[in-house]
């Protein structure tokens, strides 16, 4: 059976980790190579580099990352992060990423889905989607999740819902959905946005935003019928390891990968 | 030497580097006398059928590929480059391909997510030196909308279930193929990189 997935995202700026101090004693603290060996170590399914770089060079210094991380980790992993043209796509794809995750460059020119997918596979094409929850005076007609992007601070007016199945029409292998309301509350994910957007979907969609411990990711990967369950800082600042959620989610028979020692020697 | 071919489907970079990661020494080849020199051939792949047999005729791969084979030099396609063993397949119309292994190649059914994205379990179905030490059961990263459909039972070496069972390691003697990406399944994936480096 298909396991669900448990995911950390890394920040990264110029090449280096810029959240996370579970290695502070370490001189490795910033390397996100160092911590994308420990989290693979510790069992995670697949890995997520945030790149927030935004100097001239961006996207030198993202492919350098991305054959880095293809040379010393082996399981798959996507880059997201000012993903704008087909050329950073394909920086990201051909350097050794499964994935390349895109999200206010597919609002403004919805065509570099269709063009990434075209080139590369629906499957090396993540639609990433910040979405808003919206209170019930303020409803657009019926949107219930707007988009926003630019990291929440340019509102689309768009349903979250449409542009789910729009970016899927267009394309893209997996969605990820961040709830704008959930990130960084830990206060659980947007169970119920995921629920609606997989339901209207047929890809995979990723949980993101919100997750302040095992408990969230059991909900949202049953209630929530996520396919993956992404988080940061309950990770980065080692509040839980991925082998205490594996342990957590299996007790209650959520598929895991489960560790298995075998001799590489 | 083991050779890597490099026919315009996807990404060859991590599944060098995976070789090299286990100690073996691997290249990607694009030439016809180059598959004909290795010692060991690797076919990965990601894409559609049809275009792939059209990249593989027009570079003039086709005949090197049966004869490694048939010379009975280890052989190893992933994803793709195991659907491409089988005779035929329906992806988006009828297309041929290298004709190594009996059956066909079909869309998951309705009903699933597609593609199957994730990590999947093998259960193993006979003993061969590729999967010596990787355990029954292991976990290994699948990324398809397709399926193999084995005319033998005997070439099925591996199942994984995905609303139905189908065969997700295909082969027999020494020319295998996987549908999972051993190169991005962590130390089971590398463990049958390394088998198939030294031991098939």
């Amino acid at each position: 059976m298909l396991a669900r997935r448990i995911i950390p995202c890394l920040d990264v700026k110029n090449g280096r980790n810029v959240r996370g101090v579970r290695f502070s004693a370490d001189k490795d603290a910033g390397d996100p190579i160092a911590l994308a060996r420990r989290y693979d170590a510790e069992g995670a399914d697949e890995l997520v580099f945030y790149d927030i770089t935004a100097s001239a060079e961006k996207r030198d210094i993202v492919g350098k990352l991305v054959r880095r991380v293809s040379e010393e980790v082996f399981i798959p992993f996507t880059v997201g992060g000012g993903v704008r043209t087909y050329q950073d796509i394909r920086t990201i794809i051909e350097g050794g990423a499964e994935k390349a995750s895109i999200n206010s460059a597919a609002v403004h020119t919805p065509e570099i889905i269709t063009q990434g997918a075209e080139s590369f596979g629906s499957q090396a094409i993540v639609g990433s989607i910040d979405a808003i929850r919206r209170s019930d005076l303020d409803q657009i007609e019926d949107v219930r999740w707007e988009v926003v992007i630019n990291g929440g601070r340019t509102y689309t007016g768009r349903d979250a819902l449409e542009w789910a199945e729009e970016l899927v029409d267009r394309g893209a292998g997996e969605l990820v959905l961040n709830s704008i309301d959930a990130d960084g509350t830990k206060d659980g994910y947007d169970i119920e946005l995921n629920r609606m957007v997989a339901e209207r979907v047929d890809v995979p969609i990723v949980a993101s935003g919100g997750a302040g411990g095992p408990e969230d990711m059991y909900a949202v990967l049953s209630k929530g019928k996520a396919s993956a369950a992404l988080a940061a800082s309950i990770f980065h600042y080692n509040q839980y390891s991925i082998a205490e959620v594996k342990t957590y989610l299996a007790e209650r028979g959520v598929p895991v990968r489960p560790k298995i020692e075998i001799d590489l020697t | 030497m083991i050779a890597i071919v490099n026919y315009g489907m996807g990404n060859l970079r991590s599944v060098q580097k995976a070789f090299e990661h286990v100690g073996a020494k691997a290249f990607i080849v694009d030439r016809p006398e180059d598959i004909d020199a290795a010692e060991r051939v690797v076919l990965p792949g990601v894409g559609a059928f049809g275009d792939a047999m059209n990249n593989l005729k027009t570079a003039g791969l086709i005949a090197p590929i049966v004869r490694a084979i048939s010379e009975g030099r280890p052989f190893l396609g992933i994803c793709l480059g195991l659907q491409l063993m089988f005779a035929e397949s329906e992806e988006m119309g009828q297309y041929r391909g290298l004709d190594i292994l009996p059956g066909k190649v079909k869309r998951f059914p309705e009903g699933q997510r597609v593609p199957q994205i994730g990590w999947n379990e093998v259960r193993i179905q006979r003993d061969t030196s590729l999967l010596d030490g990787v355990p029954d059961g292991s976990y290994f990263y699948f990324v398809h909308s397709f399926f193999v459909v084995s005319e033998r039972d005997e070439d099925v070496v591996g199942v994984t279930d995905y609303g139905i069972d189908y065969a997700s390691i295909a082969g027999n003697d020494r020319a295998f193929g996987v549908q999972f990406h051993p190169e991005k399944s962590q130390d089971a994936g590398l463990k049958i990189l390394k088998n198939f480096a030294e031991k098939v």
